[in-house]
């Protein structure tokens, strides 16, 4: 930005004022007793460390913690507190103080061990000097991808995110297996033993206007961030969770049934699952043509790609690796999000049935 | 040109600003539900196409501009619908707005005579 605001420290302040807010609103989570002002004081927390994260021009981070901090994640909890009660206990401060005093240690010791810590940008720290600096060197060569933090994701640290793929399907899972895969309620309800408009909204004509206009561009935006992440920030991550608020979103607007009718829980698991299979696929069909696991070098047979157009100038083992593991993310993290969300919702359809049979406005103040 | 441009979007930055605080306040000050509903909304609607109107002047008429009005447009489509839901919630589960009863809903007549003042 060259203007005549340059001369301003603007970064410092702007670091400044967020980092303050951070802080008022941790304190402000840790005292609210209303459950339902501490998860939406935790969706603006996430909005704030996403703002952050942006001036601090680390985008890929930033746009997951908006999307997975400030987004999913409110809709899960709040679907998670119709289960339970919205006010926490009241605590005597007697049974505070030592947990309290083990916090303040710990926090200390964290602010201490800070000191240590490289400045921000520094040239000489451990993450910019060795292997960061050979990322930034070597991806133009090596994969050719435009992003990166693309590159380093899904190819040179390819291992690792299998990982995390497989971490959020078993999180998934372990949801599923708490609080079933919703279908329960679906059974329920087309058997005719609970109320069909728990949460179907008859007159809400402008939510479903609104939503009939907005899930496919949702959708749109989410093969958008999918196939753009190896030139900009994006990626499977970000767009997975995309894809599942859309499907959120018209569970919320036009209800459960309608939502688990178009997008079946049997079929939102097997997706989970098929994700993570496509991307340990893509590893074992390296090894098959000869390379190591996820090495994407070997990801077509040495024949093919010698016959893909300019290959001598285009990695299209890396190019088409990247892709299909970034495919795999997608599959696992929207269809799991959506399971989730079923286990959620599933269960709070029941427990509105439960308390309030003909009463529609559920427990919830 | 581009010099005037750039003040121009500083102010209508500031403006916007303004519209938010006002926002807030109101979203702080105002006696029940949905005045504050109507407070908030000021900032998502007016406030947000200040700033991103500014912020396009700012940066000068480029791609990013084209970006900047389509996020406006979402914002268009999307916060008057919040806020909408937001009112309409609040009214199904029968809160009485401050200023006085309306019948808009058929068949979600507010029967409690709560007042609206929850937060």
């Amino acid at each position: 930005m060259s203007g005549p605001l340059a001369m301003l420290d603007v970064g410092a302040i702007i670091n400044g004022v967020l980092l303050v807010m951070l802080v008022v609103l941790m304190c402000a989570i840790a005292r609210v007793r209303n459950l339902l002002t501490a998860i939406l004081l935790m969706g603006v927390y996430s909005l704030v460390m996403a703002v952050w994260l942006t001036v601090m021009d680390a985008a890929d981070v930033a746009f997951t913690e908006a999307v997975v901090g400030a987004g999913v994640s409110t809709v899960v909890l709040l679907g998670a507190i119709l289960l339970t009660r919205s006010e926490t206990a009241a605590i005597s401060w007697k049974a505070m103080i030592a947990p309290g005093l083990a916090v303040l240690v710990v926090g200390g010791l964290l602010v201490f061990a800070a000191q240590d810590l490289p400045d921000f940008g520094d040239p000489a720290s451990p993450a910019n000097a060795y292997v960061g600096k050979l990322y930034l060197e070597m991806t133009g060569g090596d994969i050719g991808a435009a992003n990166v933090v693309t590159a380093v994701l899904g190819s040179y640290r390819g291992f690792d995110t299998l990982g995390e793929t497989t971490v959020i399907f078993a999180a998934g899972l372990g949801v599923a297996l708490m609080l079933g895969f919703g279908e329960r309620a679906m059974s329920d309800r087309e058997r005719g033993r609970m109320p069909v408009n728990v949460s179907a909204g008859e007159d809400h004509v402008v939510l479903r206007v609104m939503a009939k206009l907005l899930i496919p561009l949702i959708v749109l935006y989410a093969f958008y961030v999918q196939f753009h992440g190896d030139l900009g920030p994006g990626g499977g991550f970000q767009a997975g969770v995309i894809m599942a608020v859309a499907v959120i979103l018209h569970a919320l607007v036009f209800g459960l049934d309608a939502t688990m009718h178009a997008v079946r829980p049997g079929v939102a698991r097997a997706i989970a699952a098929l994700g993570v299979l496509v991307y340990a696929g893509v590893g074992i069909a390296n090894i098959v043509h000869g390379g190591t696991f996820l090495n994407y070098d070997y990801l077509f047979p040495p024949g093919v790609e010698a016959r893909l157009p300019d290959a001598a100038h285009h990695n299209w083992g890396q190019h088409f690796g990247i892709m299909a593991i970034e495919a795999g993310v997608l599959l696992t993290v929207a269809a799991t999000m959506i399971t989730v969300f079923y286990g959620f919702a599933g269960r709070s359809a029941e427990a509105v049935a439960v308390v309030g049979g003909d009463d529609t406005h559920g427990q919830n103040p | 040109m581009v010099e005037a441009l750039y003040w121009i979007g500083c102010g209508l930055t500031l403006l916007g600003a303004l519209l938010t605080v006002v926002g807030a306040a109101g979203v702080l000050r105002f006696p029940d539900v949905y005045t504050r509903i109507h407070a908030a909304s000021i900032t998502d609607t007016g406030g947000a196409t200040l700033l991103l109107l500014g912020l396009g002047l700012m940066s000068g008429l480029q791609f990013a501009t084209l970006k900047l009005v389509i996020v406006w447009a979402f914002i268009m489509l999307t916060s008057p619908a919040a806020a909408h839901a937001l009112a309409n919630a609040a009214y199904a589960s029968g809160l009485t707005p401050w200023i006085g009863e309306f019948r808009i809903i058929k068949g979600a007549t507010p029967d409690a005579k709560k007042t609206g003042n929850a937060s």
